[in-house]
């Protein structure tokens, strides 16, 4: 890696937070946090990151959901990895692999909760055109 | 106004005509549940024809003569007993003989009538069984509800639990991958993290052990007399490890001892919820103010914080189980919440309430009765 790349991450679990920060620290990320979807729009005024790691349910049900779709009218070539718990919790299925669904979910990856790191990182090299 | 079916089973068409009639504008308060109720009559000539209705749609109370031409009185009862079906049955008999009224009474009736009776003997009977139903039926629908409520709160706890651990496995799973670095600071954090966890995970399980030994009525209580003055000391003093690094000073505003006959325990749950509630909610350097007042017949305990307080809408759900209020401002504040639906419970098993006044970013106060003159029960009732 050239230069350190910045990963923004917004969940409202400290914990969550704070695992991820530190393994993607570990792998050479930067990372900026944000423990809501209103915080995460304060930080983007003054960064613009590499990518966003997005938890879909904070306080309000979906912010995720309009935080994403902030990101991309901000930044429209910032990838988006959106995590949920709605299909452990709920048993609702749904998905960012079509074309059609990422119209309306403003994501580039959607990813169940709880993450695999191995997976997470993958997924984040891929999106930002990383050669393994 | 519940309205509950009688079926009169006679084969005397006076008999059918005049029970019909008595019955037809009768209409009471059953006392117990305070519910006014009204009757519906049906008649049946013969056994078979009471069966018959009772098999389409069971009445809730059956006036059933023994002598019928057909099947008899006693042979509908077995009927009904060995169908199991939910309904009273009075047995009108004209020489009520011992050993018609043993017979009946084995077989499930509930209730006699002997001919010939008047009017106001009909009412009383049928008023008696009636007042059964309602109770009966009332207690059915408490149990539901009750079950409904245990089991909405075991789905909340599952979850409540599920949250720590969630947490805790993260972190496991992260130090088994070896993906947390090499800074030895950051494993020294994700052990602290580990342990916050775990106690409140700890806290969490003994304030639901508190809380069903209260609500199931296990706890045994012993009723001593109490200094409310003196428990608070000891809550202040408990809570000063948490108080004294975020520069929170508290102070107890009673100049004299203030008794009661009381369960030591639970006076000591009630003051240390409070009081540790308040220095949690706190702002580092702000104060706490514990009062114990009395009146003649009542204790006054009031905890006053100068921390992050709450809107209307989330003091008036605070005290119920599990409710946390979730803002920026709590969000790093771990809590069971429980304290605060036990402390409520307590409250009322003393014959006095709590309640919050607050001002968001300005404080709030919490102030829970108890009255002294409340004569304690063995157990403790569900409130």
């Amino acid at each position: 890696m050239s230069t350190k790349k910045t990963i923004m991450v917004v969940d409202d679990d400290s914990d969550y937070r704070f695992q991820q920060k530190v393994q993607l620290e570990a792998s050479g990320y930067t990372v900026v946090e944000a423990d809501s979807a209103e915080q995460a729009m304060e930080e983007l005024e003054k960064t613009r990151p590499d990518l966003a790691l997005v938890d879909l349910m904070m306080e309000e049900m979906d912010a995720g959901f309009t935080l994403c779709y902030h990101i991309k009218k901000k930044y429209p070539d910032v990838p988006i990895i959106l995590a949920t718990a709605v299909t452990r919790e709920t048993g609702l299925e749904f998905d960012a692999a079509t074309s059609e669904e990422r119209s309306w979910i403003k994501a580039d990856v959607l990813l169940a909760k709880p993450i695999r790191f191995d997976q997470l990182r993958r997924e984040i090299e891929r999106l930002l055109g990383i050669a393994k | 106004m519940e309205t509950l079916q009688v079926l009169v089973c006679d084969d005397e068409p006076g008999m059918r005509m005049s029970v019909a009639r008595a019955l037809r504008d009768f209409t009471f308060t059953a006392s117990d549940v305070n519910a006014e109720v009204r009757l519906e009559t049906d008649v049946a000539e013969t056994g078979e024809e009471a069966v018959k209705k009772i098999d389409a749609a069971p009445p809730h109370i059956l006036l059933l003569d023994h002598k019928l031409p057909g099947i008899s009185g006693l042979d509908v009862l077995e009927h009904i007993a060995s169908k199991k079906i939910d309904m009273l049955t009075i047995m009108i008999t004209a020489y009520a003989s011992i050993e018609t009224a043993v017979r009946a009474t084995r077989q499930g009736a509930y209730d006699f009538l002997a001919k010939p009776f008047t009017p106001a003997e009909l009412k009383n009977a049928v008023r008696k069984a009636a007042e059964h139903v309602i109770v009966a039926q009332h207690a059915r629908k408490l149990a539901r509800e009750k079950r409904q409520v245990r089991f909405q709160f075991i789905s909340v706890l599952a979850h409540e639990l599920k949250a720590p651990l969630g947490a805790i496995e993260g972190y496991m799973q992260l130090l088994r991958d070896g993906s947390a670095g090499d800074d030895p600071e950051v494993y020294r954090q994700i052990i602290e993290r580990c342990m916050t966890r775990t106690a409140y995970m700890r806290k969490m399980i003994l304030d639901l052990l508190d809380l069903t030994r209260i609500e199931s009525g296990q706890k045994k209580r012993e009723f001593v007399e109490v200094d409310v003055v003196a428990s608070a000391r000891t809550a202040i003093e408990t809570a000063t490890p948490d108080a004294q690094p975020r520069n929170i000073e508290m102070r107890l505003l009673a100049d004299h001892p203030v008794r009661m006959r009381a369960d030591a325990g639970e006076i000591e749950i009630i003051l240390n919820n409070l009081v540790s509630n308040a220095v949690k909610y706190n702002r580092d350097g702000g104060s706490v103010e514990v009062k114990i007042a009395e009146s003649e017949d009542t204790v006054i305990i009031s905890v006053s914080d100068t921390g992050i307080g709450m809107s209307e809408e989330e003091c008036a759900k605070l005290f119920n189980d599990f409710v946390r209020i979730k803002n920026r401002k709590t969000r790093d504040i771990l809590g069971s919440g429980l304290g605060l639906s036990i402390v409520k419970k307590l409250a009322h098993a003393y014959g006095g309430d709590a309640t919050v006044a607050s001002r968001p970013d300005i404080g709030s106060t919490f102030t829970v009765t108890l009255k002294k003159a409340f004569i304690p029960t063995g157990t403790m009732l569900d409130s």
